[in-house]
């Protein structure tokens, strides 16, 4: 993990959101591809795609140990920690983009969903290397490496898989029609960003846009997939209003802490 | 190289067994004898198999552990077996077998795997006793094969090893935190440990009276020490390890022997052994099945990403022209 500034660190309301949105797409996404442990493809991908969790996992924890400290102490005087906030939110609490809590899907929606979330990430990671807030800032100083990576891995199977057999070409693009609609909902404005550009902390939407356009674009292009018609647009998981299944994968993630409550473990 | 074949498998095998008692390493082109090769095969495969299907119990808990730190080594860890599966099923390839012929021998259960997976996961507890007693007992049967005959294999497993007593560690620390913690963890603490003490036992295999192929295995350089050797090693270093948690040993025999410095225990069930070994444990054909599940699902994607570098291929040769 990386370290967290210890001081200097008062209540920050909004950039704890923001912390919040950012370790919550990670965290969920991280928890779709820890799904694949012990039934990927080849032993290759279960070393990479949960290699692909690990990174995940990591950036959350550092985000979202950073968040509880900017969001105070609560009424009794506690403040949260990572794993109070991942395992004792309830579903409306949840930030993250719906692109992420999709289910994986088979191998090709899982690389078509990656591809999307990648090229996202990493001129996210890069933006936000310079954030005006130091534990954003070191987060994504480091994650920037990791999802280079991550946009590698996802371009040669989308490429292999576009431009591979009949059936995979045909598996990739039903997959990417079923992610694509909800990439969009991770360059949306609202005040909260609005207020954190001001400031310097948030990462500009439009501007990372235009980069995921070009890379995905190219990627595409390359595999010979076809970029979705559709302009369907569904939102609502920065305001905590998740799809259907969220509400499984927060059952299965959260159910053995919450049954322990003030364990250690 | 065909004048190497003016000596005759006399004075090869006597030169191989040489090499062998001098504890020099074989290599992939050195001569070895065909029961050598054989057996050296299915060893190393039958242990690849394990690493394979080992991913499974532990894997279930992964998206249900209790706290984030543990998730991510839990990852990590499902990962470590991951890879130690690739290394061995390459250091088996160097044997003129591929890894595509050994899983479908394992997938259509002509080669096994340890019996220690066959058994359920169903608390938190026992991914922190697996941790604890079965990378425990295999770091026993492990480490001696870091000095095995064959080159390649006891290069796979120092590294193997040192991973092995990472997780063994992880498992050890998970199990003492549960064992200090509320009743409930404590209660699932020590049935974890109820559960998974004699199946541990068991991973040594049958007792020396029973391995038939322990000798030639031992003369081979193969296997440093039997069975029964080993197995004693773990109970001695394990039982003062689950003293110190707290919890109880499930064996009623259990005691230390002052005279011999050793800790003697009850009989195994053998019948069990055999019941899981023929295939009729608890999970054995939910495991497989999820293995062959997984093998099948994916094969679409291989099958892809074939096809794709023979296009690339043709496209270079192309270009090449
Ligand atoms: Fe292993
Ligand atoms: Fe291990």
């Amino acid at each position: 993990m990386t370290p967290l500034p210890t001081s200097g660190l008062g209540v920050d309301l909004d950039v704890a959101a923001y912390a919040l949105r950012l370790g919550d797409d990670a965290l969920v996404l991280g928890q779709r591809l820890a799904e694949w442990a012990a039934r990927s493809p080849q032993i290759e991908e279960d070393v990479a795609l949960l290699n692909l969790a690990l990174d995940q996992l990591g950036a959350a924890r550092s985000l979202l140990t950073h968040a509880g400290r900017l969001l105070g102490p609560d009424a009794d005087g506690h403040v949260r920690t990572e794993d109070d906030l991942a395992f004792l939110r309830d579903e409306p609490d949840w930030t993250n983009a719906l692109l992420v809590e999709l289910d994986g899907g088979d191998f090709g929606r899982t690389m078509a969903r990656q591809l999307l979330v990648s090229a996202y990430q990493v001129p996210l990671y890069a933006a936000l290397g310079s954030s005006a807030d130091e534990g954003i800032a070191g987060v994504a100083g480091k994650a920037v490496k990791e999802v280079a990576y991550s946009l590698d891995h996802a371009r040669s199977w989308v490429v292999r898989l576009g431009d591979g057999t009949d059936e995979s070409h045909r598996r990739v693009q039903t997959g990417l029609d079923e992610v694509w609609p909800y990439a969009f909902e991770l360059f949306e404005r609202d005040p909260l960003v609005d207020r954190l550009l001001e400031r310097g902390v948030a990462a500009d939407p439009a501007a990372i846009e235009q980069q995921w356009q070009a890379t995905v674009q190219e990627v595409l292009a390359e595999a010979t997939l076809t970029v979705p018609e559709t302009t369907w647009r569904p939102t609502g998981g920065r305001r905590g209003a998740h799809t259907t299944g969220f509400g499984y994968l927060l059952a299965e993630l959260q159910h053995l802490h919450r049954s322990h409550p003030g364990a250690r473990w | 190289m065909a004048p190497v074949q003016t000596q005759s498998t006399d004075e090869l095998e006597r030169a191989f067994q040489d090499a062998v008692d001098a504890d020099g390493r074989i290599e992939p082109r050195d001569w070895m004898p065909e029961g050598y090769r054989r057996t050296l095969v299915r060893q190393i495969a039958q242990h690849a198999h394990s690493e394979i299907i080992g991913m499974q119990p532990e894997g279930n808990w992964i998206t249900r552990a209790p706290s984030l730190r543990r998730k991510c080594i839990l990852v990590a860890k499902v990962q470590d077996e991951a890879g130690h599966g690739l290394y061995l099923y390459s250091a088996a390839e160097t044997l003129g077998v591929d890894r595509e012929e050994l899983l479908d021998l394992l997938h259509t259960g002509r080669q096994k795997y340890s019996t220690i997976f066959n058994y359920p996961t169903t608390s938190w507890a026992d991914v922190a006793a697996i941790g604890w007693l079965v990378d425990g007992a295999a770091i026993m049967n492990q480490v001696p094969l870091t000095r095995c005959s064959y080159g390649p294999y006891a290069r796979a497993m120092v590294r193997v090893c040192k991973e092995e007593s990472f997780h063994q560690r992880q498992g050890f620390e998970a199990m003492s935190v549960l064992a200090q913690g509320t009743p409930a963890q404590r209660r699932m603490a020590q049935d974890a440990l109820d559960r998974w003490w004699w199946p541990s036992l068991m991973m040594f295999g049958p007792s020396d009276t029973d391995s038939p192929n322990s000798a030639r295995s031992m003369a081979w350089g193969i296997k440093r020490f039997s069975n029964d050797e080993l197995r004693q090693r773990f109970v001695d270093a394990t039982v003062p390890q689950a003293e110190h948690l707290g919890l109880t040993v499930p064996d009623p025999d259990l005691r230390f022997d002052e005279a011999t410095g050793h800790y003697a225990f009850g009989e195994i069930d053998w019948t069990e052994f055999a019941t899981v070994m023929r295939g009729d444990g608890p999970c054995n054909r939910e495991r497989l099945a999820h293995r062959v599940g997984a093998h099948e699902d994916g094969a679409w994607v291989r099958e892809a990403a074939a096809a794709y570098a023979a296009k690339q291929a043709g496209r270079g040769a192309r270009e090449a022209a």
